[in-house]
């Protein structure tokens, strides 16, 4: 089967492509990237599906290292069916899913379950993530190796840290051997116990408790001290503070250590929560117009490697409650994308290159995964984005939770259309 | 001249003529206790909920003497006795009540912004009666109440409010309320319950009582919770009472007409001596006599009566 992308503008960071071309599918891989009147006849044939990119841009597909689909234990919130169906709809073809399931992704059988479930049920690739420790108990090394084995491409305790640094020591220096990056929850759950949103004058007048910026930055610190100590493969997770930032920085002229943040932390900030809108509850908390500006200064300067949803679906049962009583977290699959191109490409903040090497080569890397590029004969995992396409986010989403608190809001630049290993998944294009 | 919102959610969102018209309002009202028929007829017919989350004996009383006396019909429910004891959400709770026609919602809860959501729920009039450690507004009102009654005037007095600001909606509304008004406001107490960031809201922090007692024109002591010393709050009962506690000793540097209130309930020998809350300077009492008037100004200017209506 083959299937021609044409007239789009070809974004490929990892290659450095970024022009007018022509893209050429067969049998699920690309083969062919350039202006059309160079293909060879043949190429193209009567049998070919044509979709036409014009005025769109052409890019690898999505990644979106950071996902929570809720399956196995609370499919009322989200299934792995449910959640890359969100995925696709926001341009990702492949995701990575956190073990904080029920039960946790501890084991060989939990990951067999999410790569059975997921080859016959989901829509884009699903890589899972195992957990750190045995049951995110924070004691016990879990089966990192056999889980390795078995397909994790990273390991995470993510919703909780890994309190012991002397565990966590262990588990940067074990997951070494396997090349899979720890993916670092940072919160020390001492000084952030209880509290529900940033620490500052605005929880003082919300009469919340707050969570203080250090929680995260201690966690930071400590974290890239331990890479240090054992040249472990260190990810930070959501990161959302200026100084975390500053510490990430300095500690990239040392030593490997990469991280993410997600778009709701450049987007939003504590103000937000004025009003107690439970879906500004998250975790880590929103911080401040400061910490977003530097966020901003992170990601530019390339300080922070990726952006990633930290999709987290609740039910709105579980959020129209007291903000104290509510649970942490907001989805985010079908609202990265605009957000990224509103608030980061669209204020010239990042270039649209930048932003796509932050959802494709960028997190591809971190994870060893050969995707996140256009090259010649790897997956045709495509997204075709429009960049002019303004809309109001609805309250219509393809995840099973609606709990966003970017509904009402009017972005610019959406996904149009993708596409995983050639099969077109979602197509808005005429 | 009204209110401008249907609800009392915080002194936050009042502006200063708001309150004055309040405090203005509040006074014909008290006049009437001392009358043998204590009851007018504004609220006739309407219907006041008072929704307690949280136990509350003078403020829901209050409220219930306030509303009776304007001729509302009260109901009383209390979250142990009805079905929230069931597990029924706020929000669904709330729109039982706006099927029944509720007027006046009065909400006490013990999270942070509950009333919010009433509000933005349901139609029917929302008066915070205490949300978590936000906010108090008609206690708020009370105080500056009783302080303009006694000394005539808000503007250019201090204020101190002394002990658990960090957990204290008192202290935020008499922080929003005070600061509105024109009075200088200084909050003391421990570290560890001051808190972050509280000067942005344009008060002064003392560590040290000592400092500033001679200055004070008013202060505002803040009742004290064994609970917090779990937390790491503070050491002991005892050496809060040493370092914090309000004496007659302490007391002697202060000006002869300080004015010293608590909002109740208070925990003697603990943050306030008896001897002081007994004392002279104790308007502790009249704190709640006027709480009733504030609070039947605030219904009666909710339900859309202006300063003309009331009769004296």
């Amino acid at each position: 089967m083959k299937l021609v992308i044409r007239n789009g503008r070809v974004v490929d960071p990892k290659n450095k492509i970024d022009k007018k071309a022509d893209v050429l599918i067969e049998n699920g891989k690309i083969v062919k990237i350039g202006e059309s009147s160079k293909f060879r006849p043949g190429d193209v044939t009567r049998s070919t599906i044509t979709i036409d990119a014009a005025g769109k841009v052409v890019t690898p597909g999505l990644i979106d290292m950071h996902t929570h689909l809720r399956e196995p234990g609370r499919e009322d919130e989200e299934t792995i069916a449910s959640g890359t169906r969100a995925a696709a709809q926001g341009g990702f073809t492949s995701i990575c899913c956190m073990p904080n399931t029920q039960p946790v992704i501890d084991s060989v059988s939990g990951v067999k379950f999410i790569l059975t479930t997921a080859s016959q049920e989901g829509v884009v690739n699903v890589y899972p993530v195992g957990s750190i420790t045995k049951g995110r108990e924070g004691e016990e090394l879990a089966e990192i190796g056999k889980m390795r084995i078995a397909g994790v491409v990273g390991i995470s305790d993510d919703g909780k840290p890994v309190m012991n640094a002397q565990i966590m020591r262990r588990a940067l220096e074990y997951a070494k051997m396997f090349n899979l990056p720890v993916i670092s929850h940072c919160e020390d759950l001492n000084l952030s116990m209880g509290g529900v949103m940033n620490e500052g004058f605005t929880s003082t007048v919300l009469g919340l408790k707050g969570i203080p910026r250090q929680a995260e930055e201690i966690m930071v610190a400590r974290d890239i001290a331990l890479a240090e100590l054992t040249e472990g493969k260190l990810h930070l997770a959501h990161i959302t503070t200026r100084r975390s930032v500053e510490l990430i920085r300095q500690a990239k002229k040392r030593i490997k250590v990469t991280c993410e943040t997600a778009p709701h932390y450049f987007s939003l900030s504590e103000e937000d929560v004025r009003g107690y809108d439970t879906n500004t509850k998250i975790n880590p908390p929103l911080r401040t117009k400061d910490d977003m500006e530097a966020l901003c200064e992170g990601l530019a300067d390339g300080t922070i490697d990726c952006i990633a949803s930290d999709h987290a679906p609740h039910l709105d049962v579980e959020k129209d409650l007291e903000y104290n009583m509510a649970p942490f977290g907001i989805i985010g699959l079908e609202t990265v994308l605009p957000l990224i191109l509103t608030n980061l490409v669209g204020k010239k903040i990042l270039s649209l290159n930048q932003a796509i090497e932050k959802l494709t080569v960028n997190p591809a890397n971190i994870l060893g995964l050969e995707k996140g590029s256009l090259s010649i004969g790897s997956d045709a995992d495509l997204t075709i984005i429009d960049l002019n396409l303004k809309k109001k986010i609805g309250n219509e989403f393809t995840s099973q939770s609606k709990n966003s608190p970017f509904v009402g809001m009017e972005l610019q630049g959406f996904p149009v259309a993708t596409i995983v290993g050639g099969k077109v998944v979602v197509n808005y294009l005429p | 001249m009204r209110l401008k919102n249907k609800d009392l959610l915080g002194l936050e969102y009042l502006d200063k003529e708001e309150i004055n018209l309040i405090l203005e309002t509040a006074k014909p009202f008290k006049e009437l206790f001392t009358r043998s028929v204590k009851k007018v007829p504004p609220l006739r017919g309407k219907t006041v909920v008072l929704l307690f989350y949280e136990p509350s004996t003078r403020t829901r009383i209050s409220f219930e003497l306030a509303a009776k006396r304007l001729s509302a019909d009260v109901l009383n429910i209390s979250a142990s006795t009805s079905s929230v004891a069931k597990g029924e959400s706020l929000i669904d709770t709330a729109k039982t009540l706006e099927a029944m026609k509720a007027d006046f919602v009065v909400i006490r809860h013990s999270m942070a912004g509950a009333p919010q959501i009433l509000a933005r729920t349901i139609s029917a009039s929302i008066v915070n009666a205490g949300d978590g450690t936000h906010e108090h507004p008609t206690q708020g009102l009370l105080d500056m109440f009783t302080i303009w009654e006694k000394k005539g005037k808000l503007s250019g007095l201090k204020v101190g409010i002394v002990g658990d600001i960090l957990h204290s909606r008192v202290a935020r509304s008499n922080i929003w309320g005070l600061n509105k008004m024109g009075a200088k406001v200084y909050v003391v107490g421990p570290a560890t319950l001051i808190p972050p960031r509280i000067e942005q809201m344009g008060v002064k922090i003392f560590y040290d009582l000592d400092e500033i007692i001679d200055e004070l024109d008013v202060i505002n002591i803040l009742r004290i919770q064994i609970e917090r010393q779990k937390e790491n709050l503070f050491p002991s009962l005892r050496e809060y009472n040493e370092i914090f506690g309000i004496t007659d000793e302490r007391l002697k540097r202060a000006k002869e007409d300080l004015m010293v209130m608590h909002p109740g309930p208070m925990n003697r020998g603990i943050e306030i001596s008896s001897s002081v809350a007994e004392g002279s300077r104790s308007v502790i009492t009249e704190q709640v006599t006027n709480g009733i008037a504030v609070r039947m100004a605030v219904l009666y200017l909710l339900a859309g009566g202006d300063s003309r209506g009331v009769k004296r």
